[in-house]
């Protein structure tokens, strides 16, 4: 039986919950998370459930993960700006987030990032739109994906905010 | 203090566990004892919010012992008057709600 595999697989940056219940998913069918890279996740066999596993966007300073492990949590690793925890399911609830306000904090940092790549790929693609390259127009048609994803991330963060007008 | 908003639950009980010195996973177990395992704080948001609170100067982190790696957190003077209008709304709010529904 392999004991190891890796999967390429690919998540816009608003799907972030979905990629959270993928690597759950796979954890329930025995297989953990044990390193990430660039679109590619690399798994170790594991009995099924017995880890849950969790990501999100935020700097991977060591006081963040010293805290994590202070909490029985093991860093898994980073992809660009997300960090990937897990934890054994039998050492208690593993959760990132209780509550609607760091919940809306989490996606106001992911809507930073977006904000800061996408007005850089404009102004790129502005600079260059008449230079004689054309290259000017990749950086438009990125400007233009991250800011429909930050249309998606202000999406997600209204709902929140209307759902916190009732309760926490 | 007018100027003070209602505290969220997480807010709360993250003052009150520190009360006395603590450290983070601490606080978790502590808010989960009080509230018979209602509250759970998640680690991502009671690591945001201690550094929203130190911040505001609610709380302090005490000097790390070389032994331990664990930061301790602590209430403030302030934090401290903070926790002590919250409980007093919190009274007046289980009050009014009893006053009202009268036992129903």
């Amino acid at each position: 039986m392999e004991t190891r595999k890796t999967i390429r697989k690919w998540f816009w940056v608003w799907d972030f919950e979905k990629e959270d219940d993928w690597l759950n998913e796979m954890a329930m069918n025995g297989w953990l998370l044990d390193d990430v890279g660039f679109s590619t996740y690399h798994f170790v066999r594991c009995e099924p459930g017995e880890y849950s596993v969790h990501t999100e966007m935020h700097p991977a300073d060591e006081s963040y993960i010293s805290f994590m492990q202070e909490t029985g949590a093991e860093y898994v690793g980073r992809m660009m700006m997300w960090v990937y925890f897990r934890k054994k399911v039998a050492d208690g609830p593993f959760d990132l987030f209780s509550d609607i306000d760091s919940r809306i904090t989490h996606l106001d940092r992911i809507g930073k990032m977006l904000s800061v790549v996408g007005g850089a790929n404009l102004l790129i693609g502005l600079a260059n739109i008449f230079s004689p390259s054309r290259l000017g127009w990749v950086n438009l048609l990125c400007a233009t994906l991250l800011m429909y994803a930050l249309g998606r991330i202000h999406g997600k963060k209204e709902a929140l905010k209307r759902e916190r007008q009732l309760h926490e | 203090m007018a100027d003070v908003p209602a505290l969220t639950e997480a807010t709360y009980y993250i003052l009150l566990s520190l009360h006395t010195p603590q450290h983070g996973y601490g606080i978790m177990q502590q808010a989960e004892a009080l509230s018979r395992g209602r509250v759970r704080l998640a680690a991502g948001t009671l690591y945001g919010a201690l550094n929203t609170l130190c911040e505001k100067g609610w709380i302090i982190q005490l000097p790390v012992d070389n032994n331990s790696r664990r930061k301790e957190y602590m209430l403030t003077q302030k934090g401290l008057e903070i926790l002590k209008n919250e409980v007093r709304r919190l009274r007046e709010l289980a009050d009014n709600g009893e006053a009202i529904l009268k036992g129903e």
